[in-house]
């Protein structure tokens, strides 16, 4: 059962991390056009002209 | 529209400094449908000098500039944008929608919190509940309890504020709502998941309850994601509305601002063909107006110096002077205003479906749970044994399909009125409309089309009528607008000519036409026009001439819209402010016996006291000023899109197009969600018949807590979703996106 020692941090982190992640996206603003982000990948403007 | 093009409009109230001394805009943009327009947009304000960034949301169809002031200017932009296709107006974010907004993001985050928590819980309780069936040892499954009371505790103090605060409020309003049952099976399932773990127990609850906050989370940030993109989307319309006025600087000059840079004091021009931007007292000039959007009335009436005037009134003759005044000034709108307030008071005080559910429901559960208790310290249980399974009971019933049962079809729902076209103001207005069984229309402007029309184009040559529609375009006469209207397409002639007060010419095949008043044309017909409200204009083309009738004509499917409705039975009556004799025709017409003119605000709310009293519920469509407090009064109201601002406030949804079947799309709509919010309620019911004599009995572990929730969540949720097949199915939404032929011809034009 030792494991558990490394594994149940090693998971919590891995949500931490992810939870932190999301409210960064969040800030960023990455939620305010959820239409657009799909077409702008499309988008050839970051192309080398 | 013309008109913005070619003023130059000064748009300094709406432009913000930002970085580096560049400036800074926000424009609501028409006519996105695609991704195209994306690059289309971001393109052509890229190509302009000095703009740094833009970039358009197409969620909210909004674009935001920057630009170095140095080289560009914002007027100058927005014109760029009208070459490229694309009418912009500048936008600011209303006080409401950034609460909206901001509500929004709360929503999100506590969703987020709620599901970190509620993934971590689960994987230590899935852990538990195999090891309880295995050989787990006493240590671990403490360690593992522990863990999720350090997860779960924090978690909920954060995700669950959405709850906690709205059951206090209720609380403190002694209105009982959904959330506070909510808040207390939350709260007690926590809690005794804490004795529980402290005690060495082998059952917790954490799961259960962070899965609950999870799931409504869930519902509610869908919810409200929905009201944000409808709240959205009715702001820009607002925006694109916005007209242009004239103001007269203090040295005489007239420059050109968006009308809400208007203040009470300042002078404008209110030209022929004008809509009054503000209300205001007229300094000097003399006009005809026509006030059909403020009362109803469709004869124009005349005005001078010295007449209040009101925004929304059609300038026609004349050039007006005009000084606005602060709103609330004038007497009309005072005591629309007052009207209004009053009104709005017996629909404030209407209760959700959900709301009512949870008054029976919440004491109902709190009296089983505490009979449990009782029960199993008489059948001589130990008092901890007696308290785990009231509380068990508590949490087994603790609703959350019963509150996602209203929110998950509420959702849906505005989603199939949003793209019907229809924009819900109000939370609670789907449930309103399901319940209506009479429904009274404003004649002008909701029955009848806003702006008015060609009436006897059937009697006219072809030939001439198109002629006349080209040499139309090119006067701003109100009259001359309507004729205009009948061949959208007529590109204006050339050398056109208007001659103030009298009408316009212009040289066709060698001959000179005419439009305009009967002496221009020297029209020799003497005949009165067929009714009072019928507005004539002549067309003289050497030997051959024309009178052209203009009325308000009858919105396209007003007729088989009003026949629909009342084959489903409901009873449909007009109440208009404009006079008997203009009404009485139109309500033959449209086949509506009960039909009564002459009505101001007052008696209009009378006449939906009346109906009130009589048990029946209302349902207001109106477009004018005059109709904003019986809207505000009537169980449910609907307002045309180019209605009065004051009317569309208080509108619990606006509808865009020349249509009327939107009503009867969103009271069917309406009626489909209330019969899915009832067999979600009757699901959640059903499966609290199932569960609670379970728990009663003493047989719910956290696993069968934990399925049964998730399993009468996702079930209610499912339900929910079947109006969206059922909807596809009918196919009646229109088409929204632009097919790409059209796409090509915009792009050269």
């Amino acid at each position: 059962m030792n494991i558990l020692v490394f594994l149940v941090p090693v998971a919590l982190a891995l949500g931490i991390a992810a939870l932190f992640a999301f409210m960064w996206s969040l800030k960023a603003g990455q939620y305010e056009d959820s239409e657009g982000a799909g077409y702008r990948i499309l988008s050839d403007e970051d192309l080398p002209k | 529209m013309m008109n913005a093009a070619q003023d130059t409009v000064d748009f300094s109230l709406y432009v913000r400094p930002a970085n580096d001394g560049a400036a800074t805009m926000d424009l609501a943009i028409a006519g996105v449908d695609c991704a195209a327009c994306l690059d289309d947009i971001e393109g052509s304000m890229k190509a302009c000098a000095g703009v740094t960034s833009a970039r358009l949301n197409l969620t909210t169809h909004r674009l935001r500039l920057i630009w170095d002031p140095q080289i560009a200017d914002a007027a100058g932009l927005v014109a760029a944008l009208a070459r490229a296709g694309y009418r912009a107006y500048p936008f600011e974010q209303s006080r409401v929608e950034a609460e909206e907004q901001a509500r929004t993001q709360w929503l999100l985050k506590c969703l987020a919190v709620a599901g970190f928590a509620a993934m971590n819980i689960m994987l230590l309780s899935v852990s538990v509940w195999s090891g309880n069936a295995t050989d787990i040892s006493p240590e671990t499954r403490d360690f593992f309890h522990w863990l999720s009371a350090l997860i779960a505790l924090p978690a909920a103090a954060y995700a669950g504020q959405p709850f906690f605060r709205s059951a206090l409020a209720g609380v403190r309003t002694k209105k009982l709502n959904m959330d506070f049952p909510i808040s207390l099976g939350i709260l007690l399932a926590l809690s005794m998941s804490v004795v529980e773990t402290a005690l060495h127990g082998t059952e917790a609850y954490f799961d259960s309850a962070v899965m609950l906050l999870l799931f409504l989370l869930a519902g509610r940030t869908l919810d409200q994601a929905m009201r944000r993109r409808t709240r959205a989307a009715a702001g820009n319309l607002a925006a694109l509305k916005g007209e242009t006025a004239h103001r007269l600087s203090d040295d005489g000059a007239l420059v050109a601002v968006p009308v809400g840079a208007l203040h009470a004091g300042d002078r404008i021009l209110v030209r022929p063909g004008d809509r009054v931007p503000a209300d205001g007292l007229i300094i000097s000039g003399a006009s005809e107006l026509d006030a059909s959007l403020i009362t109803g009335e469709t004869m124009r009436a005349p005005v001078s110096a010295g007449s209040s005037i009101y925004a929304g009134a059609m300038n026609f003759d004349g050039a007006l002077t005009v000084e606005v005044t602060a709103a609330g000034e004038g007497t009309l709108l005072d005591d629309v205003a007052r009207l209004v307030e009053k009104a709005g008071e017996a629909r404030s005080r209407y209760m959700r479906l959900a709301d009512r559910a949870a008054r029976v429901y919440a004491p109902v559960v709190h009296v089983t749970a505490a009979a449990t208790l009782v029960f199993w310290l008489l059948a001589g249980a130990g008092a901890h044994h007696a308290i785990i399974i009231a509380i068990s009971v508590l949490i087994i019933t603790c609703p959350c399909a019963l509150a996602l049962a209203v929110p998950a079809v509420q959702v849906v729902a505005s989603g199939h009125l949003f793209r019907a076209g229809i924009y819900l103001n109000a939370a609670d207005a789907l449930e309103r409309l399901a319940e209506i069984d009479t429904i009274i229309f404003d004649k002008t402007g909701t029955l009848t089309l806003p702006d008015p029309n060609v009436s006897n184009a059937a009697s006219l040559a072809p030939d001439l009528l198109a002629q006349a529609a080209r040499l139309a375009q090119s006067s701003r006469h109100p009259l001359a607008a309507a004729v205009a209207r009948s061949a959208p397409q007529a590109v204006p002639l050339d050398g056109a000519e208007e001659i103030a007060g009298s009408g316009v010419r212009a040289m066709v095949d060698g001959v000179e036409m005419r439009l305009g008043s009967r002496a221009f044309c020297e029209a020799a017909d003497e005949t009165k026009p067929s009714s009072p409200d019928v507005s004539l204009i002549y067309l003289r083309h050497g030997e051959r001439q024309a009178r052209i009738e203009i009325r308000q004509s009858l919105r396209p499917d007003a007729r088989a819209t009003i026949e629909a409705l009342r084959a489903k039975g409901y009873d449909i009556r007009i109440l208009s402010g404009d006079r008997n004799e203009a009404v009485a025709p139109l309500a033959a017409q449209l086949g509506i016996a009960s039909a009564r003119g002459g009505a101001d605000p007052a008696q209009k709310i009378a006449a939906i006291e009346e109906l009130r009293a009589q048990g029946r519920k209302v349902l207001m469509v109106g477009d004018g000023l005059n109709d904003a407090p019986a809207l505000a009064a009537a169980h449910a109201s609907l307002s045309p899109i180019t209605a009065a601002d004051l009317a569309q406030a208080q509108a619990d949804a606006v509808f865009l197009g020349d249509g009327l079947a939107p009503v009867a799309q969103a009271l069917d709509i309406a009626s489909q969600s209330r019969t899915l919010m009832r067999q979600n309620l009757g699901i959640a019911v059903i499966y609290n018949l199932f569960a609670v004599p379970l728990a009663i009995a003493g047989y719910v572990t956290p696993l069968i807590a934990a399925a049964a929730m998730s399993g009468s969540s996702i079930i209610v949720t499912v339900n929910a979703l079947r109006m969206r097949g059922a909807r596809k199915e009918k196919a009646v939404e229109p088409v929204r996106r632009t097919p790409p032929v059209a796409l090509a011809t915009r792009r050269q034009s």
